[in-house]
């Protein structure tokens, strides 16, 4: 991983100072998750529009998060420094009444503590009885996107939830995560909760654990973003299956031995690999409760000057081998109860980008693969999602020339470059049982990118 | 299981890594360095990370005498459970299919529910010994008390002793190394040039096809940048093979060259073996089952046996006691120590006479199907790092197995000091 030393040095005394003479933006030290910290590091100031009908289990969710809640005017006393404001805006169901969301964080937003947290509840605009109510609902998304942007020098983040009518009891993985130090370097995003039989929301006994007793599968899981995820989801407690091409073997064997996984040698774009990867899956464990799609490659030239073989190996590598493994999954029945697929898409496959026709086309499908596979999924208990990754600080990354990589790591709200982890813990909330309720989302991890918005 | 039945030994998979030409790729790799990247590899394609197997057995040819608990050493720097125990074995050229059939008869006595058979062995990162003569002299100082006593012994110290002994790959009752052996047996039975670059062409091209199909993906994890096996060439051709000058051998006559007889080579290589119950309760498919082993040595010295014709006399005995003949096999894994060892080995089983008087036979073992035998390729193409041969050959021939669905295997390694190791591997229809 390429380190950061602009970074370093503003948050030195003497370069902090330097840099705050000069008016240049100072990244924050972005706080993650460690084994034993509380979800929420502090207490949890609350709010609604009146008629919102998120009120009650929202207050149920934090309850069960263990966080300490304030509501309610004069609850915020003093010095007091909130760790995250939530607000159920699905009352707010006419643009007049948008104000609730002024009246809330005009006085509030100041007291948020540094890494805080900023998360508006509201519902799908598509669901709301009136054009009105439709309009004011996806207002809302500008506010959020705004705030983020304002409170983004501080480490803090803020998202918007869009939870549908019967997707209340599926919050708290959600939550959980938006709140915790585990979304670090989500920011600026509209995440969708549909309706979920109550039943089907599978809480974990451990919520440190909530992957104890699942099988996922990782592609790509010999190094960078892709060992990341695999060591992620074993410390959530899953047995990994780490995929990797034969040639990447000695590292993937290794991911495998130190996180107590299995290695598994194979290229996902020959014609046999996903027999392959159902024999093993059906042989070793019965059935797969997670598949993550995260082996990808480059092949960066403008279309002009890119050879038939550029184009060809991206999108096989990136996409194709993707859908033939997953129909080979789905026919075989190998998606286990509550099972989730999650794609690594990319800020390109969203915005573009100059000499990534390949790559961006391979991306965007990927987005149009989970989009399409959502409800075929939810038929079957399961789901799928994808991520989107912005400037993640990796070898790749490491090895751009100095203007790009300065580019990306400071064109975003955060002023940083993400880690491979907060990939993965975003994966990791998407494959825990209890996030049924989310499927056929695209969440960025991107620090809200100023590029593809 | 009630005292004295036996049960079924089951090949579970294996992993090596990839065998490297002497000096090269694994130069400064130790035995130990290798024999535990490939139990690690074994261990993270079956999840075997803090386990603890009944036993782990491997062994090479080329060990300093420090290493005198290698395997042990290896287990206790793998992923496997420490309370895993471990031993070393030593039988030349047989070594890791002789450790494969001592798990697996363990396994048959349930005596231990799984196990890993191995082998490795390094020309590189060889053992130096000091000169005979130095060595009883040093023995003797360490002996004498006085320092007059001493003194007198160091002032024995001539510059000849400074020399050290390099492991010479030469019989120590012959003084005559296995190349210069073999070529006796090659001119006795008459093996052409032609035969023996046939046999090593077709070794390689069987090599070279079955990486391209990815057949060793489940079976080889690549080890310090090495992908396949160094010593293998996929454009290896008669013509080219023609023009390289006999190594072995004198005169006209010689026909044993370089690319008809295995390179040293560096490299190690496990098996997973377990009962059929193990392997269900791990989920766990099972490839093949380790049936019977014959292990034979003949008199090279005083007789007129050459020094890599036992497998020709341990065979025939092993058939017998299963009441098979030659031919009920599917797949022949005859190890290519040098193509004339193969080529030597099928005529011998032809031969009426031979087979009559030597093995006491009325009639011949008769021929096989070639193109059962070495299907993907064996010791030219692969190299032979010699403990390591015959773990390669069991995991290899397990795999063609499950890949066929059922069958049969004969499994044939000749061994420096006249030895020989055969095996019969099966898969159930």
């Amino acid at each position: 991983m390429s380190d950061d030393r602009y970074q370093a040095l503003a948050n030195s005394a003497l370069g902090g100072a330097v840099v705050k003479r000069l008016g240049l933006p100072a990244p924050p030290t972005l706080k993650r998750h460690e084994p034993g910290m509380p979800v929420v590091s502090g207490p949890v100031l609350i709010g609604g529009a009146h008629g919102g009908r998120l009120a009650e289990p929202l207050r149920e969710t934090l309850r069960s998060i263990g966080a300490h809640l304030l509501e309610g005017e004069g609850s915020l006393d003093g010095d007091a420094r909130p760790a995250a404001l939530v607000f159920d805006a699905t009352g707010i169901d006419d643009s007049t009444r948008l104000s609730a969301l002024y009246d809330f964080f005009h006085p509030t937003i100041a007291s948020l503590s540094r890494n805080g947290r900023v998360v508006l509840l509201a519902g799908p605009p598509e669901e709301a009885e009136s054009v009105r109510a439709a309009t004011a609902q996806r207002a809302i998304e500008g506010s959020v996107r705004s705030i983020a942007k304002e409170i983004g020098r501080y480490g803090s983040t803020a998202q918007l939830v869009q939870v549908a009518q019967g997707g209340e009891d599926a919050m708290e993985s959600t939550l959980r995560f938006l709140l915790s130090a585990r979304s670090a370097y989500v920011d600026g995003q509209a995440i969708a909760i549909e309706a979920i039989d109550r039943e089907r929301v599978l809480a974990p006994d451990d919520w440190e654990r909530p992957l104890a007793g699942r099988t996922a599968a990782v592609t790509g899981a010999a190094r960078g973003i892709g060992e990341s995820i695999a060591e992620t989801l074993a410390e959530q407690g899953a047995h990994v299956l780490c995929i990797d091409v034969p040639a990447a073997g000695e590292a993937v064997s290794q991911v495998a031995n130190r996180i107590g996984g299995t290695s598994l040698a194979l290229d996902i774009t020959d014609a046999r690999a996903p027999e392959r990867i159902a024999e093993h899956v059906r042989e070793r464990h019965g059935r797969i409760d997670g598949f993550v799609h995260n082996a990808g490659i480059t092949r960066d030239r403008t279309i002009a000057r890119m050879p038939p073989e550029g184009w060809d190996a991206v999108l096989d590598v990136n996409l194709s081998s993707q859908e033939r493994i997953n129909d080979a999954l789905l026919a075989g029945e190998l998606i286990g109860e509550a099972g989730r697929l999650v794609s690594v898409s990319s800020v390109s496959g969203i915005a573009g980008n100059r000499g990534q026709t390949n790559y961006a086309t391979s991306k965007a499908g990927v987005i149009g693969l989970v989009r399409a596979l959502a409800p075929v999924m939810r038929e079957r208990g399961a789901t799928a999602n994808a991520v989107a990754p912005g400037f993640i600080e990796t070898a790749m990354t490491a090895a751009m020339p100095l203007g790009t990589r300065e580019a990306g790591r400071r064109t975003n709200s955060l002023i940083q470059g993400g880690r491979p982890v907060d990939v993965a813990e975003t994966i990791a909330w998407l494959l825990n049982p209890a996030s049924g309720g989310v499927n056929g989302n695209v969440v960025r991890v991107c620090g809200q990118a100023l590029i593809g918005a | 299981m009630s005292r004295g039945d036996t049960r079924v030994a089951a090949v579970i998979g294996g992993n090596r890594i990839p065998f490297a030409r002497r000096d090269r790729e694994y130069a400064h790799a130790s035995n130990q360095d290798m024999l535990t990247a490939a139990l690690d590899g074994l261990v993270s394609r079956f999840a075997l990370q803090d386990e603890r197997l009944g036993e782990v057995a491997a062994g090479g040819v080329l060990k300093r005498s420090r290493d005198f608990n290698l395997t042990r050493e290896c287990v206790l720097g793998s992923a496997l459970s420490p309370d895993t125990p471990a031993y070393d074995v030593q039988q030349a050229c047989g070594t890791s299919l002789e450790t494969t059939i001592h798990v697996a008869n363990k396994i048959r006595l349930g005596q231990i529910e799984s196990g890993v058979a191995g082998g490795f062995d390094t020309t590189s990162d060889a053992p130096i010994e000091v000169n005979e003569d130095l060595r009883r002299l040093l023995l003797d100082l360490n002996r004498t008390r006085s320092t007059a006593g001493r003194l007198a012994l160091l002032g024995r110290v001539r510059p000849g002793q400074v020399v050290p002994a390099i492991p010479q790959n030469e019989e120590p009752r012959t003084g005559l190394s296995m190349g210069e052996h073999q070529a006796i047996s090659t001119k006795r039975w008459g093996i052409t040039r032609l035969e023996q670059d046939e046999i090593a062409v077709e070794s390689h091209r069987r090599l070279a096809a079955a990486y391209d199909r990815g057949f060793f993906d489940d079976l080889i994890t690549p080890y310090l940048g090495l992908e396949r096996d160094g010593n293998l060439r996929p454009d290896a051709s008669v013509e080219k093979l023609a023009k390289l000058k006999p190594v072995f051998g004198e005169g006209p006559d010689a026909t044993m060259t370089a690319g008809n007889s295995t390179p040293l080579t560096d490299g190690a290589a496990t098996v997973l073996l377990a009962s059929e119950d193990w392997a269900a309760e791990h989920n766990l498919p099972v490839l093949a089952h380790f049936v019977d082993a014959e292990t034979g040595a003949v008199d090279y010295v005083h007789g007129d046996s050459g020094l890599l014709e036992a497998p020709l006399y341990a065979v025939p005995r092993m058939l017998a006691r299963n009441g098979l003949s030659l031919q009920d096999f599917d797949f022949y894994e005859i190890h290519e120590a040098f193509a004339s060892q193969v080529g030597m080995t099928l005529k011998a089983w032809q031969d009426p006479a031979f087979c009559k008087d030597r093995l006491g036979l009325d009639e011949p073992l008769g021929e096989i199907d070639r193109e059962k035998l070495n299907v993907n390729g064996s010791s030219l193409a692969a190299g032979h790092p010699f403990g390591a041969t015959g773990a390669r050959i069991v995991a290899t021939l397990a795999k063609l197995l499950a890949e066929r669905g059922s069958g049969r295997g004969l499994i044939s390694i000749c061994a420096a000091g006249g030895m020989g190791v055969t095996a019969i591997m099966e898969r159930p229809t």
